[in-house]
């Protein structure tokens, strides 16, 4: 990767509350067109990097920057950056279109024209007073208009959250195809990696205020397999178990279930040698991706019975 | 183009398929342009480059070819139309003797079904 496809790089990120290291050490890198999904437990940074990004945090040490210049007090670039936090902002007596004037003062590349297209999708008075709105249409509001900007880049913070299915879908279409035409990037942080794994081509896991893991989706999927796989008299051959790197094994029956690392051509082939009456190899969802990393680092879901 | 969201398989993967289906079945004639990686990502709401990922292994296995700035168009196919579906129907065949043989089917009885098949034509 060349410094000129680089748009987001975050470096020995640091950043404490009261003591209380919320970022630590924090390496990130997001490349130009890229649709970044930024995972982790609840509290292992991703609001805070966010915000640090965004300018709004000034980090202790490290360095963050967006096409090689920091954001914080940096208004020229922050022209370029459209960042949908959880918590929206609007002015108590502003309706959309009051709203949208104002992003037209602050954002000088806003174009009205889109404005005017993106009205058919969204479908919301331009009279109506934001506040009045409900969640779901304010941050339907706040995607509008900073889709009107023309980003470089944005940043969202559990963006869909509070919208319905069809708004959802619609929505991440508009993105997708300025991603696609414009070479946007987007910077996503979301628990619904359901979602986010038709969206993401690259995703970073935050742990404990550190990225643990930065791959595209692409090679995580290559590189991990689920692998169902049954034997005449039941149980795994041993040396078959030694040959494979199988980091979770789990048994249903006769079947047995192992998360495998290692690409599906090789799994196979060293499978294939001890004739199994089943052998079905699997790529992982986000969500078990998600599970079985985490879990490798001691943060587990148990069986809980209550 | 319908993506199934339960399926296991990589999207891209499941793109290819269906692109694939659609040429042999010949609801994509030769030399028809393929919808932009723009459309696809506006329609079903997926990453560009997931399509374009797609676009470019259906390339590269001699599909669809690319023309500079114009987009993606259905390749004149190599083998015919038959021949595909017959190595389609091997594998699936392939596949249903596999769970024959796991049930416990002999390979006599495979093999009497096969002539009875092929006498009475």
């Amino acid at each position: 990767m060349t410094d000129y496809d680089v748009m987001i790089k975050a470096r020995n990120v640091t950043k404490s509350f009261d003591g209380f290291k919320a970022l630590d050490a924090l390496d990130l890198t997001v490349r130009k067109g890229s649709v970044y999904g930024l995972i982790g437990p609840n509290g292992a940074g991703k609001t805070t990097f966010i915000k640090s990004l965004m300018g709004i945090y000034r980090t202790d040490g490290g360095n963050i920057s967006v096409m090689g210049e920091g954001v914080y007090e940096n208004t020229p670039l922050k022209q370029k950056i459209i960042y949908i936090s959880d918590d929206l902002f609007f002015f108590t007596t502003y309706s959309v279109k009051e709203m949208a004037k104002y992003y037209a003062e602050v954002y000088k590349s806003f174009d009205w024209e889109i404005f005017e297209k993106l009205g058919s999708i969204f479908k919301i008075d331009v009279k109506r007073k934001c506040r009045r709105l409900s969640k779901g249409m304010q941050k339907q509001v706040a995607f509008w208009l900073g889709i009107c900007t023309k980003p470089e880049v944005m940043v969202l913070d559990e963006p869909v959250d509070g919208l319905d299915p069809v708004m959802r879908r619609n929505t991440w279409a508009i993105l997708l195809q300025e991603v696609a035409e414009r070479g946007m990037t987007v910077l996503v942080s979301s628990h619904n990696l359901r979602e986010l794994e038709d969206v993401c081509d690259n995703v970073g896991i935050m742990f404990n205020g550190k990225v643990v893991l930065e791959k595209s989706l692409d090679d995580v999927k290559g590189e991990i397999h689920k692998l169902q796989i049954a034997f005449e008299g039941g149980a795994m051959p041993d040396e078959l178990a030694k040959e494979l790197n199988i980091l979770h094994s789990s048994k249903f029956g006769s079947v047995q279930t192992c998360i495998v690392k290692g690409d599906a051509e090789g799994i196979k082939k060293v499978c294939g040698a001890h004739s199994p009456l089943i052998c079905d190899i699997l790529p992982l969802t986000l969500e078990e991706i998600f599970i079985y990393e985490l879990g490798g680092m001691g943060y587990e879901f148990e069986n809980i019975l209550i | 183009m319908e993506l199934n969201y339960g399926d296991h398989r990589p999207i891209y993967e499941q793109i290819k398929e269906k692109t694939k289906e659609y040429i042999i079945n010949g609801a994509m004639a030769e030399h028809e342009r393929l919808p932009s990686v723009r459309e696809i990502a506006g329609q079903l709401a997926i990453n560009p480059n997931t399509i374009q990922r797609a676009y470019k292994e259906l390339e590269s296995e001699g599909y669809i070819y690319s023309q500079k700035a114009k987009g993606y168009f259905v390749a004149p196919m190599k083998k015919s139309v038959q021949a595909i579906k017959r190595e389609e129907a091997m594998q699936s065949l392939e596949v249903t003797l596999k769970e024959l043989k796991y049930l416990g089917e002999d390979k006599e009885s495979i093999d009497g079904l096969v002539s009875k098949v092929y006498e009475n034509q």
